[in-house]
């Protein structure tokens, strides 16, 4: 036992519902949302007092995924993530705050993933997010600017870190039904709404050295009390920005029975969001890759037959493991089929 | 043949079986006295170790503030934002029955990875950190924790280190009063580039090596090397037993040895029959020594470690863990006692002669010239001894010399005793006196190492008590100055305590504040005591040295006064300044403070107050013309309401701190009477070989016409004038010892230095004491003398080999 254990009872409700196995004896801590509110359908999103944290919920994350071209013209992807969990419900303040903080960072090139992972506790001033100007960080690790459309986004590991620069020029985007984002069939849900149109440049450094790189990432805000149900092993997430202007979100959480919860939102190149229904997205796996000991599936088929997509999608380095504390797979992807495009992918739950 | 030979060997015992017991008790007490210290330091040095990992994840090190003192919480979070990786970590005490216990509270998201840290894990992170939180401690500390009913409910946790408990940092905040205050921060090891120096987040904060396991150790080196010293004498005084009897045996074993030789068993295989013969015994006395020792060890263990938790904080339970590596120390200790007594007796069989003659007489009686060696190698350990005390510095130098001074007086001993039965021997003039005396010197080799215990014992035991009873004296002369007040009440609340006020005032010469709070200075708790300019200080107060305007500099808030201990300890005089929570200030004056274990530190009321504004004022000492302190002890009781439990007099404090005095010296003492009891068996054991030895010498004298019981006497009186000749001898080398003790040990492990008083009552007693054990080891001997059958005499005559 260790201090990392802690961290990992702790953060397993948090990327629950990227849905790792929960270890034994904190499976029921998803479900069991006493004393915190649930998200409930009808709940108008509002900015920029959305952006900031939801303390009458358990959970809570601001993440960044972004695809980037360096000057060498080679494929690569910066992650950045910022997790809040409330051990029990009360305000975030002092040094008895019931808060905790995880950061997750990532840069992926073609050959090497490089990984950082940070806890913090809540109400000291290690960690926490503000509206506006907004403000989210973990010890040095920082996402802020004058607002949440125009902001610098910069992580660091002992081996790595990353300066970007991150503009939208749109509004945000909500996801489900106006933000209510049902995950399982018994209707757990959350509230869930992306920033999808960031244009970033910036620099990137690994032991090779700096690189400036230029690219676009998407921003998912989402939080929540209780999402799990019993039996959801892992889930599949991706999103994809399409050389047409189009972006897609589409996700399955998979069942120990083998059968999946899926759903996907397809922005339009002019901004409308359209939730399509749970057997609009078909995901199959096309190729595995041993990552870490274990069979992922790399490649993907994702056809979403009422919009006419029936594309590949293919990690730009299988290797994209996150070796934290709940390891799961997240890295670039390139998309090409019926639409062409690069995309972000998550996949947890891969024993 | 082997099997032969061995027979022959064993069957010795076999008719000896005293002799086996002696051999082998003698070297299980050697053994016991060793490896029970032994196992003590052992456990107690594991505890600092332990107590160091745990908070420090072993190694690295801390950011602190430059002061000392407590730290703005809001640096943690400043740090972290710069890209420092640190963990903070808020420390102090919480007293509960037994004693005070550490309670460090950590944050189990960033802390090194600890036994701590895992078991604040197991606990679950909710109810670690929310309130009320839990307390996690080794279940010697956790069952003492649970006593206090303020304190959140305590997990057992064996990994963790005793006498230590661990909280999330919110809820030991709340518990230490420290909230918003860090004690320091720890700097993980793997470290990112930061982004800002340390200077530019606050100038207040510096980097340093992490305090290790060292720094208690050295704290407490003193208090160790003490308890080894003890150890190590009774060892020694163990191994003459068993170098006289191992001696003794071999002996009186040679016409077996030149029979078996004489009958072509080889030198080599004799010898090796004789080693394995003495490994099997020696074996079965370390066991026995383990056993023993362990029972001693859990005996005193549970005093020595109040004394380590009151005297440096050290977190000690006084629970003993039984190590594999004590038996493999022990069993070594006894095998190397039994090869260092043996080696000389099997180095003469190996070189003996085939027809050597058989004369058990020979082993008794040691040449001139043996004796001249032992006065050299005396002379040179005393020179060794004035080197030390002259030229070293420090515990251990102060060992070497005390070390040196007693092996060098036990050396010279035989020397002295034989020069004054010379002497005894010339001025007798009846011939019977004549016998007596010659006698007695030519006994005296075969006594020597039992006497020489026994002056070991005997100077210890004056050494020690003389220490002892002049720190007692001077200590009870000390609560008279120190005790000026006459009455010292405590209020409930600040409600009573302005009450009190309102009715002493009037009624009173004076009411004089004592409040106080526990600080740590040097990572050792310490105490902050307010004093009121009063002429009860300014004429009582037992200053040791002071600058001239001391009162006025307290006074006036810009000095503080420092007790002794912390003056040695951390090297604070007059004129320094002394790091305290809120600003150094200067130290003004160096107080005497005997029997109090922890630094302390007195400042103006005013200045306490302003650092400490919510310091509990509540503790005062009133002024009261002696005669008038009953009636108003019985005012304040019917009229104030104040509990009785609430009022102390005089008496009863000067009773309680004179408590705590003995306490400390509780362990040495058992040592001491250990020590002695050695020696009187060593005496005895001596005395009852010698017995049987002596027939030759004894028979002739009977032939002559002295009656048995007569000859019996004679032993009686020869034990007994012996015992008072190295009495005698002790007195001195105890009084030396005492000196050392107290002017250059004592001032090493306690941090006092006290004037030497001489007791010479407590000598006679011990005199008495010790003639009662010389007599009462020779009366067996003597008895079974004066029973002996003639026959066993006459054969003397008949047997002459």
């Amino acid at each position: 036992m260790n201090a990392r254990t802690l961290a990992y009872a702790v953060c397993a409700a948090m990327v629950i519902c990227a849905g790792p196995v929960l270890p034994q004896g904190f499976s029921g801590l998803g479900q069991d949302a006493e004393g915190f509110a649930a998200a409930t359908r009808g709940t108008e999103i509002v900015f920029p007092e959305d952006h900031a944290p939801h303390e009458d919920f358990r959970i809570e994350w601001w993440y960044v995924t972004a695809n980037l071209v360096g000057e060498d013209g080679r494929d690569y992807g910066a992650q950045w993530t910022l997790f809040r969990t409330a051990l029990v419900a009360g305000p975030d303040s002092g040094w008895q705050s019931p808060v905790v903080w995880l950061g997750h960072a990532a840069l992926t090139t073609p050959e090497a993933h490089f990984v950082a992972e940070r806890y913090g506790r809540g109400g000291v001033g290690q960690a926490g997010v503000s509206g506006e100007p907004f403000e989210a960080f973990i010890d040095e690790w920082r996402m802020a600017g004058p607002n949440l459309s125009d902001i610098n986004i910069f992580a660091q590991g002992s081996d790595f870190s990353y300066d970007l620069q991150a503009v939208a020029d749109r509004g945000y985007v909500l996801q489900g039904d106006q933000g209510f984002s049902v995950k399982s069939p018994s209707g757990e849900a959350s509230h869930y709404y992306s920033q999808p149109y960031y244009q970033v440049s910036g620099t990137i450094r690994t032991p090779d050295g700096a690189q400036r790189v230029t690219g676009q990432a998407w921003l998912d805000r989402e939080w929540f009390s209780s999402i799990l149900t019993g039996g959801q092993p892992g889930w599949d997430w991706t999103a994809l920005h399409l050389d047409s202007g189009d972006k897609v979100m589409a996700f399955q959480v998979r069942g120990a029975d083998g059968g999946a919860f899926t759903g996907a939102t397809w922005i339009a190149a002019d901004g409308t969001a359209t939730p399509l229904g749970s057997d609009a997205l078909r995901l199959t796996p096309l190729r595995r890759t041993e990552v870490a000991g274990r069979e992922v599936p790399t490649r993907w088929r994702v056809e979403l037959a009422a919009r006419g997509l029936d594309v590949e999608i293919a990690a730009v380095n299988p290797g994209a493991w996150m070796d934290l504390t709940v390891p799961y797979w997240e890295g670039p992807v390139r998309v090409t089929g019926s639409h062409q495009g690069v995309g972000y992918l998550e996949m947890t739950g891969y024993e | 043949m082997t099997r032969t030979a061995l027979s022959a060997l064993l069957s010795h015992w076999k008719r000896k079986p005293f002799q086996l017991l002696t051999f082998v008790l003698g070297l299980a007490l050697a053994t016991a006295l060793w490896s029970g210290v032994q196992a003590i330091n052992a456990e107690a040095r594991s505890s600092y170790g332990r107590a160091t990992d745990a908070v420090g994840g072993g190694a690295g090190e801390v950011i602190k503030a430059k002061n000392g003192g407590p730290m703005d919480a809001a640096l943690y979070g400043a740090l972290r934002r710069a890209g420092w990786r640190v963990s903070p970590i808020v420390e102090g005490w919480v007293s509960v029955e037994g004693g005070r216990v550490r309670l460090v509270g950590i944050d189990p998201f960033t802390a090194p990875q600890t036994a701590a840290a895992g078991a604040a894990i197991e606990t679950g992170p909710s109810e670690f950190i929310a309130a009320p939180g839990r307390l996690l401690a080794a279940p010697a500390t956790a069952a003492r924790l649970r006593t206090s009913p303020d304190l959140p409910p305590v997990i057992d946790a064996p990994e963790i280190a005793p006498g230590i408990a661990f909280a999330d940092i919110g809820v030991a905040q709340a518990l230490l009063g420290l909230e918003g205050q860090l004690s320091r921060l720890i700097v993980v090891s793997d470290q990112t580039p930061a982004l800002r120096s340390l200077n530019e987040i606050s100038p207040d904060i510096e980097r340093q090596a992490a305090g290790s396991a060292e720094d208690l150790a050295r704290l407490t080196d003193s208090f160790h090397l003490n308890l080894t010293a003890f150890g190590l004498l009774s060892f020694a005084v163990g191994l003459f037993i068993v170098h006289g009897t191992v001696g003794l045996a071999f002996e009186q074993r040679r016409p077996v040895f030149r029979t078996l030789r004489t009958l072509g068993l080889p030198a080599r295989r004799l010898i090796g029959l004789l080693v394995a013969e003495l490994m099997v015994f020696a074996l079965l006395a370390g066991i026995i020594g383990i056993g023993l020792g362990y029972l001693i060890a859990a005996a005193l263990l549970p005093d020595v470690a109040a004394t380590l938790r009151g005297l440096y904080g050290a977190p000690v339970e006084g629970q003993l863990t039984l190590r594999p590596i004590w038996w493999a120390a022990g069993l070594g200790i006894a095998i190397l006692g039994t090869a260092t007594a043996a080696g000389s007796s099997l180095w003469k069989i190996a070189r003996m002669p085939i027809l050597a003659p058989a004369r058990p007489r020979a082993w008794a009686m040691a040449s001139e010239r043996a004796l001249w060696a032992q006065g050299a190698a005396a002379i040179g350990l005393l020179a060794v001894a004035l080197i030390a005390g002259t030229a070293g510095a420090g515990l251990v130098a102060g060992f070497l010399m005390l070390g040196a001074l007693l092996i060098a007086c036990a050396l010279l001993l035989p020397l002295i005793l034989a020069g004054a039965l010379r002497l005894a021997q010339t001025a007798a003039r009846q011939p019977l006196a004549q016998w007596f005396w010659a006698d007695t010197r030519q006994q005296l080799p075969g006594l020597s190492l039992a006497l020489m215990a026994l002056l070991l014992a005997l100077a210890t035991n004056i050494g020690v008590g003389t220490m002892v009873s002049s720190f007692r004296l001077t200590f009870t002369g000390w609560l008279d100055q120190r005790l000026a007040s006459e009455l010292y009440v405590r209020a409930e609340d600040d409600a009573q305590a302005g009450r009190l006020l309102a009715y002493l005032t009037p009624r009173s010469e004076a009411v004089l504040p004592i409040w106080n709070v526990e600080i740590e200075i040097g990572g050792a708790p310490a105490e902050l005591y307010g004093v009121a300019d009063h002429p009860t200080y300014r004429e009582n107060w037992p200053l040791l040295s002071a600058l001239p305007d001391v009162w006025d500099r307290v006074a006036d808030g810009s000095g503080a006064l420092i007790n002794e201990q912390l003056s040695r300890r951390d090297g604070y005089g007059p004129g320094d300044d002394v790091p305290l929570p809120g600003g150094a200030l200067t130290v003004v004056g160096v107080y005497s403070d005997y029997g109090n274990p922890l630094a302390q530190v007195l400042i103006s009321p005013e200045v306490l107050t302003a650092r400490y504004p919510d310091v509990p004022r509540l503790n005062y000492g009133v002024r009261v013309s002696p005669d008038r302190a009953d009636a108003l002890a019985d005012g304040l009781i019917r009229d104030v309401g104040l509990a009785e439990d609430n009022l102390t007099d005089q008496a009863a404090l000067k009773a309680f701190s004179i408590d705590v005095f003995d306490r400390t010296f509780t362990v040495t003492g058992a040592l001491n009477v250990l020590t002695l009891a050695v020696a009187g068996f060593a005496i005895l054991t001596s005395l009852l070989t010698l017995a049987t030895m002596r027939l030759p010498q004894l028979a002739p004298v009977w032939a002559l016409g002295l009656t048995r019981a007569r000859l019996a006497r004679l032993e009686l009186v020869r034990a007994l004038v012996l015992a008072t000749l190295t009495l005698v001898l002790a007195i001195p080398v105890g009084l030396l010892l005492a000196w050392v003790l107290l002017a250059v040990i004592n001032v090493e492990a306690f941090g006092w230095r006290l004037p030497m008083h001489i007791f010479p009552r407590d000598w006679a007693i011990l005199g008495a004491l010790s003639l009662v054990a010389a007599g009462a080891a020779s009366l067996w001997p003597a008895w079974r003398l004066a029973r002996i059958a003639p026959s066993e005499l006459i054969k003397v005559f008949a047997n002459e080999r």
